[in-house]
């Protein structure tokens, strides 16, 4: 099992003709994600590396068949639009990858879904990978990276970070631990599904036995996750990195959810929270790996 | 800046028809003294900067009649609140206060949806009302697409503990508050105090509004120079560097200044990171290491090696740095070799002394080390390259054994060069500059190997044997050539030296003469 996405969904890109679309339209099918068409509107029977292209969700659906999963690369300012179309069309995953999505757009896209039983990654989100099976997204860049960073297996990972995503992972594999999915939740003050869903996701899955989370300053992430513990939603053991102590309040650090608003979000009161229910929360990367490790050991009763 | 100030937002409330106190904002002591006298009554004078507790520091005062404004806010402009200098005095009415409130809307990111949060007592902050009066506070989520409606505001109102006619008008000035933070998409508004006065009326007599900076771009009329939140004005090469970002969409930069002077004695570098949770991992790395950091810097999504050059130039704008230290995640999806690239050329350019160690993991690393190597280790820069599994704790380590036996010498910054293209070279332009070769120098070179180089493979060599563009120029131009660097530093370090690409920084410049005659002590 993984979450979210495996071999079997069925996926399309909207926004396939463009730049970015294109590129991950051959990442993606090289990986062998279930790539069943592509939407730009007015290029309507064109096709990309063998994929249909359509001019709209719903023609998509009519003749590829069922959707499960919309990628959507198009320009930020036009997510709003594309979003709204893949919900109405019935699609119940979606990936908003492009970065600067204003935020009023992004909570117009969460009101529909919630609305239709839908749910959406990012945005500004590299996207998720369940190693061995499919990759949306953008995430190891290349299919032959992507094989050799992420390797199939016991450790789900969340991260607010793109590249922290990539690079938990692939020091995971070079340790010997594989992953069950892999998901870049985004950067953003507001996202689909943030970490504490994930984590949720998480729970449900056999495959996953453990979940390593890099968290940053800002949004009420990791304190929700930390609430969920708590209520004992989720029972798996949880390796935490938190990314911003040095940050100063009131400014912004690259991501847009990465700012300390007076006392919340900050990088001590992440942490404190944390360990507060048992989480295992790391000061360095390199810790990481090894802390999986140990705890993957110690549930197996392996020394 | 995504974040207005006090009389920014209330010019914008005034609009939605929301109670405002009469006045204006002043720029001098004089003009504060014929905003007086227009309006006639008793006044309050308030400092305009982005802190709370202003009352505290002498920042709000009254004044009786005109003259005593003047004087009074003499004592306020040029006051130091932290990183502000006050340039801007807002006089009003003073208001006849019969009670306070407080109102306000935030993202929440956990509903979310935007909340609106109501308490029927105001004047401190929330924080403070919610510790002692829990009972006084209610909270409303709003859905964005169906907007707040009237009787959900009155019921927000009810549930605060209050009744009648009042909580008519204050339903009133929620519907309108939310409208106006819908309209400029405001990530947070707060009115702190909402008055109600001895006449009965509502009025907004504090209020702040910070707008998505992601949204900016579609309110031009708000006038915000820079979208992004400080907790400061922007420095002045925090501005120029906004201006690279503003004009170059591909991929990310963002820069700011955590020290905006760096003296010769401190222990500062400058920070190059690469996606925003890599960069914070490694700058909590940095500072364990006991270093200052002079900038935070951040260059991801696949920029262009020109992006990643015009960051480099800005961070050895600060004098006195003692090192360089560029790293990100390490596992990057982007073709690293770019980076490699934008930073050979800034390096060069500026002839750097002072020590950096460059981490580049990710996609094709290897070739991005070997880079920085060639053109630079080798050449006798104090340049070290490194990848995925070398850790940013190691690195920061590498770079202070670096500094200590660089003698902690600070970073000298040189003028600004910006040579001209040669006289009769072969021109075009790119995206954010333009590109000459020198085809006098071309003959005897034998490789010809600025084609091969080219990643986008535009140039061809025409019948003469002289490499030209192999598209038309407008399409260069409109950025088929990706000023990827890769002929200019083929040409410069293995053959001729006949390719000058020239990308220009606006302001840059002057600000480098400004700041070698102002701290630099040279």
């Amino acid at each position: 099992m993984a979450i979210l996405v495996n071999e079997k969904s069925r996926v399309i890109i909207q926004g396939i003709t463009g730049r970015e679309g294109m590129v991950r339209a051959q990442l993606m099918k090289d990986y062998g994600t279930n790539l069943v068409g592509g939407v730009t509107p007015g290029r309507g029977g064109q096709d990309v590396y063998g994929v249909p292209v359509y001019d709209s969700v719903e023609e998509a659906w009519e003749k590829a068949g069922p959707i499960d999963v919309s990628v959507i690369f198009v320009p930020a300012a036009l997510v709003k639009n594309g979003a709204l179309e893949a919900i109405e069309a019935g699609v119940k995953l979606l990936v908003l990858v492009p970065d600067r999505v204003p935020i009023y757009d992004v909570l117009e896209i969460s009101s529909a879904a919630r609305e239709k039983g839908a749910s959406f990654v990012g945005p500004n989100t590299l996207g998720l990978v369940s190693p061995g099976k499919a990759v949306l997204g953008m995430i190891g860049g290349r299919a032959e990276r992507a094989r050799e960073w992420f390797k199939p297996g016991a450790v789900g990972v969340t991260s607010r970070s793109g590249g922290m995503t990539s690079a938990i992972s692939y020091y995971l594999t070079s340790a010997g631990v594989g992953q069950s999915t892999i998901v870049h939740v985004g950067g953003d003050a507001v996202v689909g599904l943030s970490h504490p869903e994930v984590v949720e996701l998480f729970e449900k899955d056999s495959e996953t036995r453990l979940v390593v989370l890099f968290g940053e300053i800002g949004t009420t992430q990791e304190e929700r996750v930390a609430d969920l513990i708590e209520q004992k939603k989720f029972t798996k053991p949880l390796v935490a990195f938190i990314g911003g102590k040095a940050a100063k309040s009131g400014t912004r650090f690259s991501h847009a959810g990465a700012i300390v608003e007076g006392n919340r979000g900050s990088y001590e009161t992440k942490v404190k929270r944390l360990r507060e229910v048992g989480v295992h929360v790391v000061e360095s990367i390199s810790d990481i790996p090894k802390k999986a490790r140990e705890l993957l050991g110690a549930k197996e009763g392996k020394p | 800046m995504a974040r207005l100030f006090e009389y920014q937002s209330k010019i914008l409330l005034k609009q939605a028809g929301i109670r405002v106190p009469e006045g204006d904002v002043a720029s001098s002591p004089a003009e504060a003294r014929t905003i007086a006298e227009r309006i006639g009554r008793p006044v309050v004078l308030k400092i305009q900067v982005w802190v709370t507790g202003r009352a505290k520091i002498g920042g709000i005062r009254f004044a009786e009649n005109p003259q005593e404004a003047e004087s009074v806010s003499r004592e306020m402009f040029g006051l130091k609140v932290k990183n502000f200098t006050v340039d801007k005095v807002l006089v009003e009415e003073r208001l006849a206060v019969k009670s306070e409130f407080f109102a306000g809307l935030v993202i929440d990111d956990a509903a979310k949806a935007p909340v609106l949060i109501f308490s029927s007592v105001g004047g401190t902050g929330v924080e403070e009302i919610a510790g002692r009066h829990p009972e006084k506070i209610s909270k409303l989520a709003v859905d964005v697409r169906t907007g707040l409606q009237e009787f959900q505001a009155r019921n927000l109102i009810r549930r605060s503990g209050l009744g009648g006619s009042l909580s008519v008008d204050l339903a009133d000035f929620l519907t309108k508050l939310y409208r106006v933070a819908r309209t400029y998409e405001a990530r947070s508004a707060e009115v702190n105090p909402l008055v109600l006065t001895d006449a009965g009326q509502v009025y907004a007599a504090d209020c702040h509004l910070v707008i998505d900076d992601y949204a900016v771009s579609r309110h031009p009329e708000l006038g915000i120079e820079i979208a992004r939140e400080f907790d400061r004005p922007p420095t002045e090469l925090e501005k120029i560097a906004y201006k690279v970002e503003e004009k170059d969409h591909r991929g990310t930069f963002y820069f700011l200044q955590m020290t905006e002077v760096v003296g010769p004695a401190d222990n500062a570098i400058g920070f190059h990171g690469a996606g925003g949770g890599g960069s914070m991992m490694s700058m909590d790395a940095v500072l364990k290491h006991g270093f200052q950091l002079a900038n935070y810097c951040d260059t991801s999504g696949n920029p262009p090696a020109s992006k990643v050059y015009r960051a480099a130039k800005i961070i050895l704008s600060q004098p006195n740095i003692k090192g360089y230290l560029a790293s990100g995640s390490g596992v990057a999806s982007q073709e690293q070799y770019h980076s490699a690239r934008g930073l050979v050329k800034a390096f060069e350019e500026e002839g750097v002394k002072i020590p950096a160690v460059i981490r580049l993991g990710g996609n094709f690393e290897e070739k991005a080390i070997e880079i920085l190597k060639a053109y630079l280790g080798d050449r006798g820069f104090k340049v070290e390259g490194y990848g995925r599994d070398d850790s940013p704790d190691s690195c920061a380590e590498r770079l202070e054994k670096l500094i200590k036996d660089n003698d902690n010498l600070p970073h000298r910054m040189k003028p600004l060069a910006e040579p001209d293209h040669p006289e009769g070279s072969y021109r075009f332009d790119t995206l954010t500059g333009s590109l000459s070769l020198d085809h006098r120098l071309c003959p005897p070179c034998k490789t010809k190997g600025c084609v091969e180089a080219c990643a986008p493979r535009i140039l061809r060599l025409d019948e003469t044997g002289m490499p030209v563009l192999a598209i038309p120029r407008e399409e260069a131009q409109k950025g088929k050539c990706t000023e990827c660097l890769a002929c200019e530093i083929f040409c410069k370090f293995h053959e001729r030296d006949a390719i000058l690409i020239k990308l220009p920084i606006p302001g840059l410049k002057d600000y480098r003469e400004r700041t070698r005659h102002g701290h630099s002590g040279e």
